[in-house]
């Protein structure tokens, strides 16, 4: 008895240390902070091609770069932003929660969760290296013919480095789908789950059921460009439209991937800082299996201007305006989970709001998209690329950056500080709207996408875009200098600094090795804000939790 | 709930809509409708905006005033009301949208069948209609002839109200190519850089691209329509408000796509009669000549880094008949 014990206590006090982060290491927390990281630094590289593309679009004229140097950067910005940022830092955020808050030691398969994440490094690189051979430019779409036609190598190694980071990406979704249905305490039922978790269950099925279409789209793609076959050229008789199709097939699930993750951290974030219950759990966690569903149904409404018949194009147009529902039931529901409660409005709380607010945007606009005859209209307009941007940032992004602000005291055991936090929250907020908002109108009055030579009379909004997106640069640097500032010196935050009654926050911060110093209890649902309050006395929930520490030992 | 409550609530939401009403209306966001399929486009786009306006109004306005009202005030510990839902408000809040999106589907459904979305001659689509064929002609640039046949098309076809008016519409071939679109005209001949047409009129057109995907659209009749190599497309349109338009490419085609532009002009059928004779006295001379004379001034600028030049123009193919 007392060897085992202490075996497990010098297990215990093994401390990780900073090369750990460099090593390929199966601890599924060393895993999710290596995603985020490695998808930072490529979220600020998509962002330094971001800022060039709109000096290009400051002036009509093409002038800031070449033309077929824009293309590229439009091109590496788009796949970089999805590939390697979004769909990698929702992976990143899910590696490190699941395990904790189902309460188990590591993912299902932690070796595999390892080499899935180091398949994104090299992924990452070789579409950098793209460059010294002339980068893909023909979009992250990537439509043949002319994918054919542009700069075969760049385009082959974008294809090759898409296919690295689709893998990787299944791996993920293996382990996420595993360890969700079988790693879970034994008293936790799927109810008992956080909304985090239903919507990576949602999220991994996606990745799962489209991502192998998209790679078998680009290895035909592949064979096209090197040995001349004809799947998608028209000159031998291949189908361009077959490879929008099964394009689309992911792509449009891959906006649900991108974005499902980050519904869930905002159904955790709002209730811990509004001290509320979630506002109609079940609705919430089956919206995001609708969702999941609903999404596999929708693509080709990115393809209502393309080959595509009348009737095709109506049965996509009801598909894609019933998705609103469940989307719907998730805004309302959060707007009336903070409804009456006790906000603490600090910087996980303002990118919280701020994500339902930005989000909404992009949820309208997303309607009237499905509509045929309007879609006619402004499809491959600034209109679609202003409803992208505000799904795709006003969405996944300040979902992330207030998913970092409301667990980072859990993953380092520092507080960020709240002046930069409110600082980067406002610059982030303003430029976003200032570059998005009037694309819309943009779109609208016949402005095109991807292209560096535009009509004089759209300039004046141009150059409102192009400020709102330097502002956007400069809101990354408070947050590089709060994350540095607070991991070396930050403010010490408890085991649970939120009073939250996730099980992630029933342990350490940063948790032990093998998250639990003991099995963790099941002593309240995901959400009970406010519900003991009422009957026991106005404990608060520190002392419940202490209280039933002591009952256990 | 108090009488003070309910009249303040029904203030807001009297407020929420006219504000949306106002908006969905009067807002100036979209460029001139030029055809009667244009203006019912802008109605779904002005009901559209009225619904997003209101639920874009109700939603921000729960957001600032809870950031105001719930704030947490300093020194309270506690937690708030322990709702964990209620069954009817989201049966209420999932049903409106259900039913709003119902009717922005009819209505969609509605003006897509007036605009000949669902013409089975436009609509259908039975893949790609012949192999394309290959040409080693010009610059390495692989030049591809589509191929017409007579009915398999898609896209927007003839609308039921002028099919029932049996009025003949004006043919036109359009053929994208990077980075100018060709346009023919079939019963006199003509080959244009510019599409000219009688107000009045349906037009047809029979889209069709020659190398990379392209897309002709104009923003003031609200169409568009991809043309897809191997494929034939097609759009129809009444034009009823005279003027110049863009005709831009709207599908990435290029370093170029930028410049890919042409105009519309929408004139008189006198106007329109003399510019047909104009052109056929100009072309019984030299094809080159009218092409050059569509060139667009942005392409110019670009035209010799391109590879474009006279040689190029002659090796266009004069037309597909």
């Amino acid at each position: 008895m007392t060897t085992s014990a202490e075996t497990s206590l010098s297990e215990q006090e093994e401390k990780r240390t900073w090369t750990d982060y460099f090593t390929f290491n199966t601890d599924h927390k060393v895993i999710g902070i290596q995603y985020l990281v490695t998808s930072f630094i490529f979220y600020l590289i998509g962002g330094a091609l971001a800022a060039g593309i709109r000096t290009e679009l400051a002036t009509p004229e093409s002038d800031f770069v070449s033309p077929e140097l824009y293309n590229q950067m439009f091109t590496v910005h788009g796949t970089v932003m999805i590939f390697l940022w979004i769909v990698p830092a929702g992976a990143g955020l899910a590696n490190y929660l699941i395990p904790l808050m189902i309460g188990a030691k590591d993912m299902a398969f932690p070796r595999l969760n390892a080499v899935a994440f180091w398949m994104i490094p090299p992924g990452g690189l070789l579409l950098m290296a793209s460059f010294f051979v002339g980068a893909p430019q023909a979009g992250w779409t990537s439509y043949p013919p002319l994918s054919l036609m542009t700069g075969k190598a760049g385009e082959e190694i974008w294809i090759l480095s898409i296919l690295i980071l689709g893998t990787s990406s299944i791996l993920g979704a293996i382990n996420f789908l595993a360890t969700i249905l079988k790693m879970r305490m034994p008293e936790m039922g799927f109810f008992d789950l956080p909304l985090f978790c239903w919507s990576m269950l949602a999220t991994a099925a996606m990745i799962l059921i489209s991502t192998p279409v998209l790679a078998a789209a680009l290895i035909m793609l592949s064979f096209d460009l090197i040995v001349d076959t004809s799947f998608f050229d028209p000159t031998g008789g291949g189908d361009p439209i077959v490879y929008q199709h099964m394009f689309w097939f992911y792509s449009h699930p891959a906006v649900y991937i991108m974005i499902l993750p980050f519904f869930g951290a905002i159904s955790e974030i709002l209730p811990v800082h509004a001290r509320k219950p979630i506002f109609g759990y079940r609705a919430i966690a089956f919206s995001s299996l609708a969702i999941s569903f609903l999404g596999l149904i929708v693509w080709a409404h990115h393809m209502f201007s393309s080959g595509t018949p009348g009737w095709l194009r109506m049965f996509f147009m009801a598909t894609t305006m019933i998705i609103a529902v469940p989307t719907g039931i998730k805004v309302f529901g959060w707007c009336a989970t903070i409804w009456g409660g006790k906000i603490r409005l600090n910087s996980a709380m303002l990118f919280g709001m701020g994500f339902v607010s930005a989000f909404l945007i992009g949820g309208l606009s997303g309607v009237m998209l499905a509509s045929v005859p309007f879609d006619i209209h402004v499809h491959d307009s600034y209109f679609i690329v202003a409803h992208l941007h505000y799904v795709l940032f006003g969405g996944s992004v300040l979902g992330l950056f207030a998913a970092i602000y409301h667990w980072f005291p859990k993953m380092t055991g520092k507080y960020l500080n709240e002046t930069w936090g409110r600082i980067h929250f406002v610059l982030t907020f303003i430029g976003l709207n200032l570059t998005f908002l009037p694309m819309h109108q943009l779109g609208l009055e016949g402005m095109n996408r991807r292209i560096a030579i535009y009509d004089a009379e759209f300039q004046t909004l141009n150059i409102i875009c192009t400020i709102g997106s330097y502002i956007l640069a400069v809101s990354t640097f408070p947050f590089l200098i709060n994350l540095v500032w607070s991991v070396l010196k930050g403010k010490k935050a408890g085991a649970n600094p939120w009073k939250a009654l996730t099980l992630e926050w029933q342990t350490a911060s940063p948790p032990l090795i093998e998250n639990f110093e003991e099995e963790p209890v099941l002593w309240s649902g995901p959400y009970d804000y406010g519900v003991d309050v009422s009957e026991e006395n106005d404990q608060s929930v520190q002392e419940l939790l202490s209280d039933v520490k002591a009952d256990m030992s | 709930m108090t009488t003070a409550n309910k009249l303040t609530i029904i203030s807001i939401a009297i407020a929420i809509a006219i504000i949306s009403l106002w908006y969905g209306q009067s807002n100036a966001l979209l460029p001139v409708a030029a055809s009667p399929e244009a203006e019912a486009v802008d109605g779904i786009f002005q009901l559209m905006m009225t619904v997003a306006t209101g639920l874009f109004l109700l939603i921000e306005g729960v957001l600032i005033y809870s950031a105001i009202r719930f704030r947490k005030k300093p020194g309270d510990e506690t937690d708030g009301p322990p709702v964990e839902g209620n069954v009817l408000i989201e049966i209420v809040w999932t049903a409106i949208p259900t039913v709003i999106v119902l009717i922005i589907s009819i209505y969609s459904f509605d003006v897509y069948n007036a605009m000949g979305g669902l013409d089975p001659e436009a609509s259908r689509d039975s893949g790609p209609q012949q192999v394309a064929e290959k040409t080693n002609s010009n610059q390495g640039l692989e030049g591809l002839i589509a191929s017409v046949s007579d009915y398999l098309a898609l896209g927007l076809g003839e609308s039921p109200a002028n099919r029932s008016k049996n009025l003949t519409p004006l043919s036109v071939d359009v053929n994208a190519i990077q980075y100018a679109f060709l346009f023919t005209y079939g019963e006199s001949g003509v080959v244009s850089g510019e599409l000219h047409v009688p107000v009045g009129q349906p037009v047809r057109l029979k889209i069709t691209a020659g190398d990379v995907i392209h897309a002709f659209w104009v923003p003031q009749l609200r169409v568009k329509q991809d043309a897809v190599p191997g494929r034939e497309a097609q759009i129809s349109f009444t034009p009823q408000r005279t003027g110049e338009y863009p005709i831009i490419c709207a599908e990435l085609c290029g370093p170029y796509h930028g410049a890919m532009k042409t105009q519309l002009i929408v004139e008189s059928q006198q106007a329109y009669q003399s510019w047909i004779d104009q052109q056929q006295v100009a072309q019984s001379q030299s094809l080159e000549d009218a092409v050059a004379v569509g060139q667009t001034d942005p392409l110019n600028a670009y035209a010799e880094e391109i590879g474009v030049n006279q040689q190029t123009l002659e090796q266009l193919p004069p037309h597909t008949h």
